[in-house]
């Protein structure tokens, strides 16, 4: 960032102006499509035609303007506020757009976001996220903003005035399959990062112990981990499947080939080396000096680890949880494929029917999900940071 | 009294520490010196045993240190290292306290002591306390970590080379603050260094090791008169030799009646000193003074009558 006092009055933020040169390509592409049904490819829309103009300009304006102030290199603020602007703005044509392009369009006609709005929506995050970047806002703040934002979205979808678009349509027709899959998700991707953490914590400690173990496990979970993700649920469906037959009672507590047991065995043994490495690397942390001294004063190994390497080490292993929950939510998706259920499911289903907004209604939760989850793990690795680490 | 005997340790039978025995009496200062790898700060660790002798062993006013479970034996040892060795997620306070809490000494007991050490150590508690290990500076960090090893009032202090990531000057102060600390508290102490100044400095008894043995254990003055070994010899320094003996001689040693010109120097002080003190100058003797009063003069025909080898 350019911070030279005589010519700071000026500065040009350089990511800001690539963001409004491509902000203002974006609106030329067509921003919303009109299809006569959920199949068939829709027509496109440009931005300022999805509405009458009198109710488009406004948010073409505020999209603009909003990419403008995002030019104050000196000022992130500034562009933390045009990032907003923007963003209103999109929200503002949507919500114009939705019914006045659907009035008149037949009974089974279908609105959706098309490529222009995809690329406006990301572009104002990015310069949010250069903002922020720059403002560095402390743990407590960064958690009042995702708060913010969340409450906003889920006032906005709870309003309706979203509710002609052709994702939410899906919705409607599906409020209880989604709830559903919403919680088998979340199940899938919390109950695997608490098992791998029940697990990997523990084998990490071990590890950190004993060099010899960890030359063996390590390698064995990092080759776990190459394995990919659509193989390893094929992987799991002719073994648990043999154990599901095989074993008496294992049927009768859910261990099968398909469904959620091999999707949730699966994500645990992914979720193993990011545990088991950050946990070996948080307690290796530890000053060696400040171990030594632990040991000559009398601690023992137990004490060690429990008043001095773990609290030192908490953020590197907070951070490989970090890494396990957002890697699941997302891995959670191939579930579908296995009947294991989760978002999934509505993408699979979608594929299939080549119905795009129904891909939709599992992925953007999933991205959602994911996004927040990593800001809150963030949030939490900050807040154990030692004080004088932060000090420092 | 600390009665080290015939201590051995051997790694892939070569032997680190082989058969050392030595006694320090308590309320004293012991400085083990060597070169690295001369087995000193093995020795050291046996004490409190970081490290489990091969044979032999160290008694501890009588009880056998083999005779209690290590970790129970190192609450009763304190422990200085090099570079402090400071918890940096805890305070100043909790660092100090740490061992107190582990022989669970009730709160405002272990509060009070934390006090007393840092007003001990010149740190004005209301202002210390509740800093951070990375919000204190080099010397202050090692000062609480000398403090951290005396809270429990243990019957040993072991330090391996306290003082060694201090620069000159402060390193001055830590080993004078040492000396004046140990003379207030009576504490007894066995300090490794590689430094053959800071051992004739801060030592009651130096014990100079080579090669996993003792080669020499004495007096500083013993130590700089009658080296036992040509390497003993080499660790002091030929060069320096009378400059080392005329800073074990106090001034008060040789003051003779008379009057000289110029500053006055302190009784306390020492020879080496005064010797300075003439050649700077350009005085053949300088006038001592004691409590702000004259009490006579020390010569440098005086001064070299001590500087020479009394063979």
């Amino acid at each position: 960032m350019p911070t030279a006092t005589g010519a700071a009055r000026c500065a040009v933020s350089p990511p800001g102006l690539l963001f409004l040169g491509l902000g203002v390509a974006a609106l030329c592409a067509p921003f919303m499509t009109v299809a006569a049904n959920r199949i068939v490819a829709g027509d496109g829309v440009p931005a300022w035609a999805v509405a009458a103009p009198a109710l488009t300009l406004p948010g073409v304006l505020a999209v603009v303007i909003g990419l403008g102030l995002g030019l104050a290199a000196d000022w992130p603020r500034l562009r933390f506020g045009g990032a907003v602007l923007g963003l209103a703005g999109l929200l503002w044509l949507l919500m114009q757009g939705a019914p006045a392009l659907l009035h008149g369009a037949g009974d089974y006609a279908r609105v959706s976001p098309a490529i222009g709005f995809w690329c406006l929506l990301t572009i104002p995050m990015l310069v949010m996220a250069d903002a922020l970047a720059q403002l560095a806002p402390g743990p407590r703040t960064r958690g009042a903003l995702l708060a913010a934002v969340l409450g906003v979205l889920a006032l906005i979808l709870w309003s309706g005035a979203l509710a002609p678009l052709s994702v939410l349509q899906e919705y409607a027709s599906r409020t209880s399959a989604f709830a559903d899959a919403a919680l088998r998700h979340l199940a899938l991707a919390f109950g695997s990062l608490a098992m791998a953490a029940v697990i990997g914590f523990p084998l990490g400690i071990l590890c950190h112990r004993n060099p010899k173990l960890r030359g063996t496990a390590l390698p064995v979970l990092s080759f776990l981990q190459t394995i990919p993700s659509l193989a390893m649920f094929g992987l799991m469906i002719p073994i648990l499947g043999w154990i599901g037959d095989s074993v008496p009672g294992a049927q009768a507590i859910g261990i099968a080939g398909i469904g959620f047991a091999p999707a949730f065995l699966a994500l645990v043994l992914y979720s193993l080396l990011p545990v088991v490495a950050n946990t070996v690397a948080g307690l290796a942390a530890a000053p060696p000096a400040a171990i030594e001294a632990a040991r000559g004063m009398g601690m023992t190994p137990g004490q060690r680890l429990l008043r001095v390497e773990l609290p030192l080490g908490l953020p590197v292993l907070l951070t490989g949880l970090r890494i396990v929950l957002v890697q699941n939510i997302g891995l959670a998706v191939i579930a579908g494929l296995i009947g294991g259920g989760g978002f999934g499911t509505f993408v699979f289903q979608g594929l299939n029917q080549t119905a795009t907004d129904l891909i939709l209604l599992g992925a953007l939760p999933t991205v959602a999900m994911a996004l927040v989850s990593a800001i809150v793990m963030d949030i939490l690795v900050d807040l154990t940071r030692p004080k004088a680490a932060r000090i420092a | 009294m600390i009665e080290i005997d015939r201590i051995t340790k051997v790694y892939d039978g070569v032997p680190a520490v082989d058969a050392v025995t030595m006694t320090a009496e308590s309320g004293t200062i012991t400085v083990i010196v060597g070169t690295s790898g001369s087995g000193k700060t093995t020795l050291l660790r046996m004490i409190n045993r970081l490290e489990e002798p091969t044979s032999g062993e160290v008694r501890i006013n009588g009880e056998s240190t083999l005779a209690t479970k290590p970790h129970l034996l190192r609450r009763r040892i304190g422990y200085a290292i090099q570079g402090h060795g400071l918890f940096p997620h805890h305070t100043v306070a909790r660092n100090i306290g740490a061992v107190p809490r582990l022989l669970n000494w009730p709160k405002d007991r272990i509060q009070a002591r934390v006090d007393e050490l840092l007003t001990l150590f010149s740190m004005n508690p209301a202002e210390f306390r509740d800093r951070f290990p990375a919000e204190l500076s080099g010397g202050q960090q090692q000062r609480v970590g000398v403090a951290r090893a005396l809270a429990s009032r243990p019957d040993l202090l072991l330090m391996d080379e306290p003082f060694g990531a201090l620069d000159p000057i402060i390193r001055a102060r830590a080993q004078d603050d040492l000396r004046r600390i140990q003379r207030a508290l009576g504490s007894t102490i066995m300090l490794v260094t590689h430094d053959m100044e800071e051992a004739i400095r801060l030592g009651d008894r130096v014990a100079v090791m080579d090669g996993g043995r003792l080669v020499q254990y004495g007096t500083p003055a013993e130590i700089v008169a009658n080296p036992a070994t040509p390497f003993v010899a080499d660790m002091i320094g030929d060069v320096e030799r009378p400059l080392r003996l005329l800073s074990l001689v106090p001034v008060s040693e040789v003051v003779e009646n008379g009057e000289a010109p110029g500053a006055a120097l302190p009784a306390e002080g020492n020879l080496r000193d005064a010797l300075s003190a003439c050649l700077w100058t350009g005085r053949t003797a300088v006038p001592v003074e004691r409590d702000g009063a004259i009490v006579g003069r020390v010569t440098l025909d005086a001064i070299r009558s001590r500087a020479e080898l009394r063979a």
